[in-house]
């Protein structure tokens, strides 16, 4: 730096002549425009505003003009780094916002790559299926009743009016415990549950059932010595057989869509009377038996599907259960949850269902 | 039961308008299902007629056969009203017989056209058919072996269509009949409900003008008539054994379902089916003096006409005669009175059969037959006289038989009780508007004799009813009549539920979580045997080797009910394996049993709720049957991939599922080393929760893995699920956060290379006092650097206190109390 300039002449001082100062000013914003990437603005920052910048050694050479000249080429010189800084800052937004573009191009993955490094698990449809149905009854104010699956005797058949000669009480049909005469059974139907609900609990009773059953038919695709069941009970004061159709048509309808209407046919179970197979339309023809031009092959052109069976409960049931059947009535119902979910799934043989092959349960995932 | 349409409609007029499929919509709706509707000339079109043989020569071939060149008069049916030249290479016709013909464009079932071409060196025109050739399962009029259809002299004119004859124009309806409708078993059930479905005259079949019973006939006397109520008997004389069914009689049979066998017994079953009601025929001239029944003595022997030799119970009823027991009453004859192809005299027996003894005698001889099937369900027990006379009256007609005189009717049918009911509660259990007259019109429909008071009907069902006997029973008639489908839909307004068991909702999380960590559920049978439990290793004496036995198994190998899930699980992952799995993770949760102490359980009556008590006794005797939950793993775990290689099963894997789940229970659950068949003895850990062993979990032993073709190192989990999420609490409560600094420490322990983890962790924890957070054991060490016999344990410990940052001095010493509890009780010494 020269000393205090005694000898003042403006015109003299020459880097802080205006010519000079835009000179400077333009040649920084040229660099600066002119730097293509971070480093090289980077130099350019300390050869235009770095200590030894021209509009740095002229910003000193300020101090050595005399008062009265000193406002005007402050502001000049002033206003030129601030042309430059702003420059600056603008070129640094850029050359910024292009690296990171171009560094978010490079760390590009193919994100098609497999990413299955532990395989997912499933639960079995026959679970997710019983829940489903449960969840729909739950939701009405129903709730899940439950019972082991080796059963008393008395409470698998004759509180539920099936009497001793009652022919499902065979070895043909039904697995007895050793000794045969131990009066123990694997329950062939879901019904003791209800049975141990009405003995154990106070009508109001809304209950489902779903669980294992046993019988021994041979294993095939449309049998199986294990199989599964839903029952319902409701008993109540007032209970019809209109309650029932009408519990059943939304249970269909929730289960198959809505609009899935049923049938009820006169049938016979020794634990209602009167009883009824009811019958679901078909939900993949809607009941027109066909589907594009061919017979619909989930009811083989029937227009309906067998789904279970129902009834009002039989008084003598509710007698040998302590329920009194003057002051209560009841509806019962039962179908099979592997058939139903082979019906709604499409499953053609049942043993599928019991051979636990992942692939077949996988495919479930989170569908029911 | 199968009926032909036609037959149905003998007895019924239906409107003109009413078509089968609209007949049997009906019946379904009523209760009687509609299974198939066969039409068995539905694929045969063209002229299909009635010719008669005029000529037949045999001509021997090349090729050793021998065919047969007819001419055949086919009256007008040709055209022509030449015969017509055919040829056949089957023999059982010859000259004179009446055959069926088609003709050159008729089209046979198959697609099977048929045209007039050269073969055998003639011009074939047509074809003399079987009874396989036209479709027909069977042939009616039961011809020879190579199945030509001879029809019986005096059936048809040649030139006449023969679909008619054949029953190639019939409809027949095959119903389903529950087991309460075993009227329907019958042409007159069926016909009845056919006349109720469309409010169509129904003609009983079952009433004829009979005669009278005046002269006795042949002796007979009930000993049981509780056993046997009726027995009415009738003798026919000069039979002739070798009269032929008619085709009518012999085409209804097949169509029901029946093969024609002779007259004689195609009679009898034809007046089963048209009445219900069976029928036994004996040999009068093999039977010696009075017949009797009454039930069998213990031990008592009959060769029943099967051939085989039964040994009689003393539940069971017999006919007998002075030579001793001839017969099981109403389930099969004896062998010694059979009729056979000489039986002149025929004793007819129309008896009525107690149901539940017809039920027992055939189930404990099994013996399954249409007689009895309808003899156990229950027969109308007042047309024994009129079935009788039926029977009479057919083989007299077409047998050449002369009735005897006399008629034997000893017993008569029990009387019906009333039932009472209340005019409204037909409209009360079917939840509809069923007015008073609308219930007694139905009820008078299906039969009932109605005595009407004020508030109550008595209704006295029909005797072909014995499945009505109480008031719901009368309901069921009155509801299917007015139309199940009539009821109104109306869903139940329940009080407001609890919604799922706690319990319930629990077993969906273990589920789900499983499914989390990559596990797959199955469903196994619970079946299990001796190599079974052989294979899995466990000794002789194995608690779980006490099992409830099966007396009826489905395999003799697998008799008893399972008390462990592992081996379904291990044969599914197996499986899979051996269906190219590279690895396979599954879990099932399911019912175990224990035999229980106390049994048997008790059969109580079904007139009262058993008491408290006695249901406490009857829960007892049952199995303790608790929900387990079991895991396999096996192969790989994690796959190898563009991320670097894979990792296969390991002991930690298994044990880890049970940590995952306490977690997701919000249990503590303690782990300890045991040795426990199936699993490593040095790689199986024992879970308890406060100090009760619920299961085990680890390394499959590399026995067991061999045994069921499981790659080494397979790793297993069972425990008891009932009992992990009996220990679940009831509510936790959240934690409190400290948001001020954490302190970490790290610390390495050498100790004996016995000594669990778990204990020095717990050791660490309890020193480090309440400023500690957490603590994680993150290397294990064991080499040169701790000696033989050791192993460095390095935990990192974190503390936080909840109301300041901690000083260096507080930190430093709670982990030094830490180290120091461990050196205390463990002999841990710091790395």
């Amino acid at each position: 730096m020269s000393g205090p300039n005694t000898d003042y002449d403006p015109v003299e001082v020459t880097p802080l002549k205006p010519e000079e100062v835009e000179a400077s000013r333009d040649a920084a914003i040229a660099a600066i425009a002119a730097a293509g990437d971070l480093d090289e603005l980077k130099q350019v920052r300390i050869d235009h505003t770095g200590d030894r910048s021209p509009l740095a050694l002229a910003n000193r050479e300020i101090g050595a003009l005399p008062p009265q000249a000193r406002k005007e080429a402050g502001q000049r010189i002033g206003q030129a780094r601030g042309a430059v800084n702003k420059a600056l800052a603008e070129r640094q937004g850029v050359l910024e916002a292009e690296h990171e573009a171009r560094m978010l191009v490079e760390e590009t993955v193919d994100v098609t790559l497999p990413t299955d490094r532990r395989p997912a698990g499933a639960r079995h449809p026959l679970t997710t299926g019983a829940e489903l149905i449960a969840d729909i009854f739950v939701s009405m104010g129903w709730e899940v009743a439950e019972g082991p699956v080796i059963e008393a005797e008395w409470l698998n058949f004759d509180a539920l009016n099936l009497g001793p000669d009652h022919p499902a009480r065979t070895m043909q049909d039904t697995f007895w415990t050793a000794p045969a005469d131990n009066g123990i059974v694997l329950r062939t139907q879901t019904s003791p549950v209800q049975a141990r609900t009405m003995l154990t609990r106070k009508p109001p009773i809304y209950v489902v059932c779903p669980g294992r059953v046993f019988r021994t038919d041979e294993y095939d695709a449309t049998h199986s010595p294990m199989f599964h069941q839903v029952e319902g009970l409701a008993i109540d004061e007032g209970i019809t057989m209109a309650h029932l159709r009408g519990t059943l048509d939304h249970f269909a309808a929730a289960m198959f869509g809505e609009g899935i209407r049923t049938r009820f046919r006169p049938s016979y179970f020794p634990f209602t009377e009167p009883s009824a197979e009811v019958d679901l339309v078909c939900f993949v023809c809607r009941g027109t038996g066909e589907l594009d031009g061919a017979t619909c092959r989930t009811c083989r052109g029937e227009a309906w599907i067998e789904w279970g069976g129902c009834g009002v409960v039989n008084p003598r049931v509710l007698t040998a259960c302590g329920v009194d059947p003057e002051r209560y009535t009841g509806f019962a119902f039962g179908m099979g949850i592997d058939r139903t979910l082979m019906v709604r799934h499409g499953i053609a043989d049942l043993r599928a269902l019991f051979e636990g092959d992942v692939r077949f349960t996988s495919a479930f995932g989170t569908e029911i | 039961m199968k009926a032909a349409a036609s037959w149905i409609k003998e007895y019924v007029d239906l409107p003109a308008d009413v078509t089968t499929e609209r007949l049997t919509e009906r019946l379904t709706d009523l209760g009687l299902k509609l299974e198939a509707i066969e039409r068995a000339g539905d694929a045969i079109t063209g002229p299909l007629v009635v010719g008669r043989v005029l000529t037949q020569e045999k001509e021997p071939q090349k090729n050793g056969k021998v065919i047969n060149w007819c001419t055949v008069d086919v009256g007008a049916a040709n055209g022509s009203g030449e015969p017509q030249g055919i040829v056949c290479g089957a023999h059982n016709f010859g000259p004179g017989d009446l055959v069926v013909v088609v003709l050159p464009g008729a089209v046979l079932p198959g697609d099977f056209a048929i045209s007039a071409r050269k073969t055998y060196g003639h011009l074939s025109a047509g074809m003399i058919c079987s009874a396989t050739e036209l479709g027909l399962g069977e042939d009616p009029f039961g011809s020879g072996e190579d199945g030509i259809i001879v029809l019986p002299e005096g059936l048809a004119e040649p030139g006449e269509s023969a679909f008619g004859l054949l029953g190639l124009d019939e409809e027949v309806i095959e119903f389903e009949i529950n087991p309460d409708r075993a009227y329907a078993l019958s042409l007159r059930g069926i016909a009845r409900e056919a006349a109720l479905a469309f409010d169509a005259p129904f003609r009983d079949p079952a009433l004829r003008d009979l005669p009278s019973k005046a002269p006795a006939g042949h002796p007979v006397e009930i000993d049981d008539p509780e056993g046997c109520p009726v027995f009415v008997a009738r003798t026919v004389t000069g039979f002739d054994p070798t009269a032929p069914t008619p085709g009518w009689m012999a085409q209804r049979l097949v169509q029901s379902g029946m093969r024609p066998i002779s007259l004689a017994v195609d009679v009898t079953n034809y007046v089963m089916l048209e009445l219900g009601r069976p029928i036994h025929g004996y040999d009068l001239d093999k039977l010696q003096g009075t017949v009797r029944v009454r039930r069998a003595t213990e031990g008592e022997k009959l060769r029943t006409l099967d051939g085989t030799d039964r040994v009689l119970s003393s539940e069971d009823l017999v006919v007998t005669d002075d030579s001793g027991i001839i017969g099981l009453g109403g389930v099969m004859g004896g062998e010694t009175t059979e009729m056979s192809a000489t039986t002149t005299r025929v004793l007819i027996e129309s008896a009525h059969w107690d149901a539940r003894s017809m039920f027992r005698t055939g189930k404990r001889h099994k013996i399954s037959s249409e007689a009895g099937k309808r003899n156990e369900r229950g027969v109308d027990p007042t047309i024994c006289e009129a079935a009788a006379d039926r029977v009479v009256e057919l083989l007299t007609t077409y047998g050449g038989a002369t009735a005897e005189p006399g008629v034997t009717v000893v017993g008569q049918a029990p009387a019906r009780a009333p039932i009472t009911m209340s005019y409204d509660l037909p409209a009360k259990v079917m939840g509809a508007d069923v007015p008073a007259d609308v219930t007694l019109a139905h009820l008078e429909a299906v039969g009932c004799d109605l005595v009407k008071e004020d508030t109550v009907v008595l209704a006295t069902p029909a005797p072909w009813r014995p499945d009505l006997n109480d008031p719901f029973d009368l309901v069921e008639e009155v509801a299917r009549i007015v139309g199940y489908n009539e009821v109104p839909s109306v869903l139940p307004t329940p009080p407001a539920g609890r919604g799922l068991t706690r319990a319930q909702r629990l077993r969906r999380r273990v589920g789900r979580t499983l499914a989390g960590a990559g596990c797959v559920e199955v469903v196994s049978f619970p079946f299990i045997g001796e190599a079974t439990f052989d294979a899995l290793g466990l000794d002789a004496d194995d608690p779980l080797r006490r099992t409830v036995h099966l007396a009826n198994p489905m395999s003799a190998e697998e008799p008893s009910f399972t008390t462990t899930l592992l081996p379904g699980l291990i044969k599914a992952a197996a499986r899979n394996l051996g269906r190219g799995a590279s690895g396979v993770a599954l879990f099932e949760t399911g019912a175990v049993a224990f035999p229980s102490e106390h049994g048997p359980a008790p059969i109580y009556g079904v007139e009262a709720r058993p008491s408290d008590a006695e249901l406490e006794t009857l829960f007892a005797a049952l199995p303790h049957q608790p929900n387990h939950l079991g895991a396999v793993l096996a192969g790989e775990r994690e796959r190898s991939g563009w991320w670097g290689g894979g990792r296969p099963v390991a002991w930690a894997d298994a044990v880890e599922l049970v940590r995952r789940l306490a977690a997701e229970l919000s249990v503590d659950v303690e782990l300890t080393n045991t040795e426990r068949a199936p699993w490593h003895p040095g790689r199986c850990a024992q879970v308890s929760v406060a100090g009760q062993v619920i299961g085990h979990a680890g390394e499959l032993h590399p026995k067991v893995c061999q045994a069921f073709g499981l790659p080494a190192r397979a790793a297993a989990v069972e425990i008891d699920l009932d009992a992990l999420i009996a220990a679940a609490p009831a509510t936790v409560r959240g934690p409190e956060l400290s948001s001020f600094p954490v302190a970490k420490e790290d610390v390495a322990l050498i100790v004996d290379a016995d000594v669990p983890a778990a204990q020095v962790e717990a050791a660490l924890r309890e020193g480090a006092g309440e400023l500690l957070e957490s603590i994680r054991l993150f290397d294990v060490y064991t080499g040169e650097q701790v000696g033989e016999g050791h192993k460095s344990l390095a935990f990192a410990l974190r503390f936080r206190a909840p109301d300041r940052t901690l000083t260096d001095e507080e930190t430093s010493s709670a982990r030094d109390a830490a180290v120091a509890a461990a050196a205390d009780r463990l002999g841990a010494t710091q790395r």
